[in-house]
């Protein structure tokens, strides 16, 4: 019973920021209809932002603390914002009219660029680096499981930022110009959307987020490094795909359960070494038999 | 009255809560020319999409030839001998005129995959028979001198003309058009009129019509059915239609042309 | 895609005799192979084995339109069968007998590969673009992580000791027959159909033109010759692991197909060449080489997505509509 409840809370930390990077993925495919393959690699420079920001601020506000954990998280996420809108600006907008297939090996080519381009020495170098410890982290013990409070500070994050997300999608006007434009892009724009200001927008806010779980996936991780973010970016893929492409908590529901089943797979011998497999195997199976995703819905192609 | 070559008995389909076509039926004879038409959205072009196995029938039934077509993919009811033209052109866009035409040979052909990849007499011989039915055609419709122009760089005209004879080169015994008189000047309707008169003699095959302009529907059709709401409301010889009170109100006027 | 495809009907006659002059070229040149730098024949292997690569994708990618990102995962399928087959037998086989062993070996991998095409092409079937691309690559990684999993195999550490039995005739002769299989088929009134369920899949059935069937077939053969190119790999570099048949490498592949021009074969191949020969000439500037080959892939789809070779495509008049 403990290693199930141990297990299920891993679950949950580890599919909170799959939700979160799930996020930024299908925010982008749903005003745009592409798959922003460079989105993993804005999760890498959110922590390693934080890499770098960490010692600069530590006069103002010493570390571990809560208070500076904050600013070192919010300045990586502005500067990722930055980082995403101008990958946009750069690489995708001057393709906005091109076949979906040639902004798709376009992102591809992005997301290589960064990756090498973070590898060299000059710049991140391969090697992995120590994260810095931003937030005292303490272990709960509480009914006979450990519970890391970094676990807690994720899923904790991660629920105010879903809850921030949905606010910002229902409750505001750009939320509502990005709904309007993953509808329809030209009824948008003839009802007075900025079109490239929303898809500024969307590509800041999904990098964002993608910037804050970074952060969060490396205060457990051993270290960072220039691909740290592939795999959780492939994962959190294939969790939008589940929840539902172009569906918000279609994004965050795919990212919980595929953080639970990866976990609870993980546990069982046996099966461990195939858990890269088992994502993939989850996303081909949602694809062949339901490629709207859990709650997403199917669409029927006009003659 | 021989049996129908196509008959449509009820024929229904339900999108989820809309029924786009309810209760139809229809039977169509051999080298009839049969005209279908009705107010945007009627479903007419579902009714074509429902015959050539675009969609299948929830309810009610279709036959063509004597065969229950139900489940059945367009491929192969094209082999049957349903072929079609579509209301938005859809030609093959990277293939050149002659090579469109060429793709649509295929299927009554005996030379294959082996006998691409072997080379042997067969294929020649084949290859060579395949030339020949295409220019054939392609030189009845006055379209051979452009045969290696890319399909997508002719003018619009003969992009439909192509439409047709690429759909003719699968030996149909049916040929639905799916609204050919759009986007034309009426000199240009005149002479489609004649053309598919023409096809209907020459090649003896059945027609069937979705078309908005009432004068080349009540110029050639022998037939028409009405679609409102995906229900058939009348059926009759276009004289019979033109008085027909009930097509009058879904149009709000049958005399006017129709420009679609 | 469409508008950069070019598909001029080649006369049906003359395909074979060109196949016979590649098989004797590639036969005739491998008989002098002795007197090549060791190293400068590798490279010219790899790019034979590259072209047979690049061409098996075509047929897949670029004239069916069925856009694939898992084909390293084909190459791995046959490379290991092959060598696992060559490792187990060659100590049996007598030395006369060894280059049959490798035929077989490599027919072998092919069908292999070929079977597993047939189980990612099914399913890919009602998929398009994005999708599709998706699911190729997750069948690529499915398929490297099983290997990367079977200890019969060598697991993560991978294969080695594998019998080095590609020669440059080998290579290309291959490549011949590759070229001949894709061209011959594409340039056949069956073959039109590829092209034709490439530009519009309703409008192909509604001709009689079975899409499942040309999918899967293109699928089918082109895993197979990829699984033939995963043969020659292994018994050239004379040892396999796992991550040389990753992403990665299914990229390079697509890359040469859309850098030649997505269905032209000509042009496909030169890429290939072209792709396989830019590493070493810039193994000088070794840091910046996977640098520069992102700014590549980048530049091209901005600048000139219908790849490098579109000359001769005639510029018609605009159609009217």
């Amino acid at each position: 019973m403990d290693w199930f409840f141990q297990q299920l809370i891993n679950g949950l930390a580890l599919g909170s920021i799959y939700a979160l990077i799930a996020l930024g993925y299908t925010m982008v495919y749903g005003v745009l209809r592409f798959i922003n393959f460079a989105h993993s690699d804005v999760l890498m420079l959110g922590a390693y932002a934080a890499f770098f920001i960490a010692p600069a601020i530590e006069p103002l506000i010493p570390l571990p603390s809560i208070a500076g954990a904050l600013l070192v998280t919010l300045v990586s996420a502005l500067i990722c914002a930055g980082i995403g809108m101008l990958i946009e600006f750069l690489a995708y907008r001057p393709l906005r009219s091109r076949p979906k297939l040639t902004v798709l090996i376009t992102a591809i080519g992005v997301s290589l660029f960064i990756e090498f381009t973070c590898q060299h020495k000059a710049v991140f170098g391969a090697d992995t680096k120590p994260f810095p410890e931003l937030l005292p982290a303490t272990d709960f013990h509480l009914f006979g499981l450990v519970i890391g409070s970094n676990d807690l500070v994720v899923v904790l994050v991660t629920a105010v930022l879903l809850a921030g997300m949905w606010f910002i999608v229902h409750k505001t006007k750009s939320g509502m110009a990005m709904r309007a434009v993953s509808f329809n892009q030209q009824a948008a724009a003839l009802m007075g959307v900025n079109i490239n200001r929303i898809i500024a927008f969307t590509f800041g806010l999904g990098s964002a987020l993608a910037a804050v779980a970074g952060i969060l996936y490396a205060l457990k991780a051993p270290g960072i490094e220039p691909l740290m973010g592939v795999q959780p970016g492939i994962r959190a893929f294939i969790a939008a795909v589940l929840g539902g492409i172009g569906n918000l908590p279609g994004a965050a529901l795919g990212g919980l359960l595929l953080g639970l089943l990866e976990t609870f797979a993980g546990g069982i011998s046996g099966l461990s070494s195939y858990r890269d497999g088992i994502a993939f195997a989850i996303l081909i199976l949602i694809l062949l038999f339901k490629p709207a995703g859990l709650l997403g819905k199917a669409t029927v192609e006009k003659v | 009255m021989s049996q129908p070559l196509l008959k449509l008995d009820q024929a229904t389909i339900r999108f989820g809560g809309l029924t786009a076509v309810g209760d139809f039926s229809l039977e169509v004879h051999a080298n009839e020319l049969v005209g279908l038409i009705g107010p945007n959205g009627a479903g007419k072009t579902t009714a074509f999409n429902l015959i050539t196995g675009v969609y299948q029938t929830t309810a009610g039934s279709i036959h063509f030839g004597g065969q229950h077509i139900l489940g059945m993919k367009p491929h192969v009811l094209t082999k049957l001998g349903i072929a079609r033209t579509f209301q938005n052109i859809r030609l093959f866009g990277s293939l050149s005129v002659f090579d469109n035409v060429r793709a649509a040979t295929q299927l009554h052909r005996a030379h294959g995959i082996r006998d691409a990849l072997w080379r042997g007499v067969g294929f020649h011989h084949g290859e060579k028979e395949v030339e020949k039915q295409v220019l054939e055609l392609l030189d009845i419709f006055d379209l051979a001198k452009l045969r290696d122009e890319d399909a997508k760089s002719l003018p619009y005209g003969d992009q439909r003309r192509l439409e047709i004879v690429r759909a003719l080169a699968t030996q149909p015994k049916l040929l639905l058009l799916d609204e050919p008189a759009a986007g034309m000047n009426p000199t240009e309707k005149e002479e489609l009129m004649k053309l598919i008169q023409f096809i209907k003699d020459k090649f003896q095959i059945a027609i069937m019509l979705v078309e908005h302009d009432m004068k080349v529907v009540m110029g050639i059709c022998e037939k028409i059915a009405v679609l409102e709401y995906g229900k058939k409301i009348a059926e009759g010889t276009p004289a019979e239609i033109q008085k027909n009170p009930k097509v009058i109100a879904a149009y709000l006027g049958t005399e006017e042309d129709d420009d679609a | 895609m469409p508008s950069t495809i070019d598909h001029r009907p080649s006369t049906s006659s003359g395909a074979k005799r060109w196949l016979l002059a590649g098989i004797v070229l590639a036969v005739v040149v491998s008989l002098f192979s002795a007197q090549f730098n060791r190293y400068y024949l590798g490279v010219v292997i790899d790019c034979g084995i590259s072209i047979i690569l690049a061409v098996s994708l075509n047929l897949i990618n670029g004239h069916t339109g069925q856009f694939s990102l898992g084909h390293a995962g084909f190459m791995a399928v046959g490379g290991y069968s092959a060598a696992k087959l060559t490792l187990v037998c060659s100590p049996l086989v007598p030395d006369s007998l060894k280059p049959m062993l490798f035929l077989v070996a490599l027919v072998l991998g092919g069908c292999v590969a070929a079977v597993i095409g047939l189980g990612v092409g099914i399913p890919s079937l009602r998929l398009k673009g994005d999708y599709l691309a998706i699911v190729t690559l997750g069948f690529g990684e499915i398929i490297r992580v099983v290997v990367q999993n079977m200890e019969s195999v060598g697991a993560a550490s991978g294969l080695k000791g594998i019998p080095k039995y590609t020669t440059l005739g080998w290579t290309f002769t291959l490549a011949a027959v590759t070229i001949y299989v894709v061209a011959a088929l594409v340039n056949s009134t069956y073959g039109r159909g590829f092209i034709a369920v490439n530009d519009d899949e309703v409008a192909a059935s509604s001709m009689g033109i079975n899409p499942v069937r040309y999918k899967v077939t293109a699928f089918v053969i082109g895993a197979f010759f990829a699984g033939v190119a995963g043969g020659l790999y292994a018994h050239h570099k004379q040892f396999l692991s796992p991550t040389g048949f990753d992403f990665l490498k299914s990229i390079d592949i697509v890359v040469m197909v859309i850098l030649g021009g997505m269905g032209r074969t000509v042009g496909v191949i030169i890429a290939a060449i072209l792709l396989t020969l830019l590493p070493e000439v810039l193994r000088q500037f070794a840091d910046y080489r996977m640098i520069i080959y992102a700014l590549l892939i980048i530049g091209l789809m901005m600048l000139r997505p219908q790849g490098l070779f579109t000359l001769g495509q005639k510029k018609k008049g605009a159609a009217a509509v």
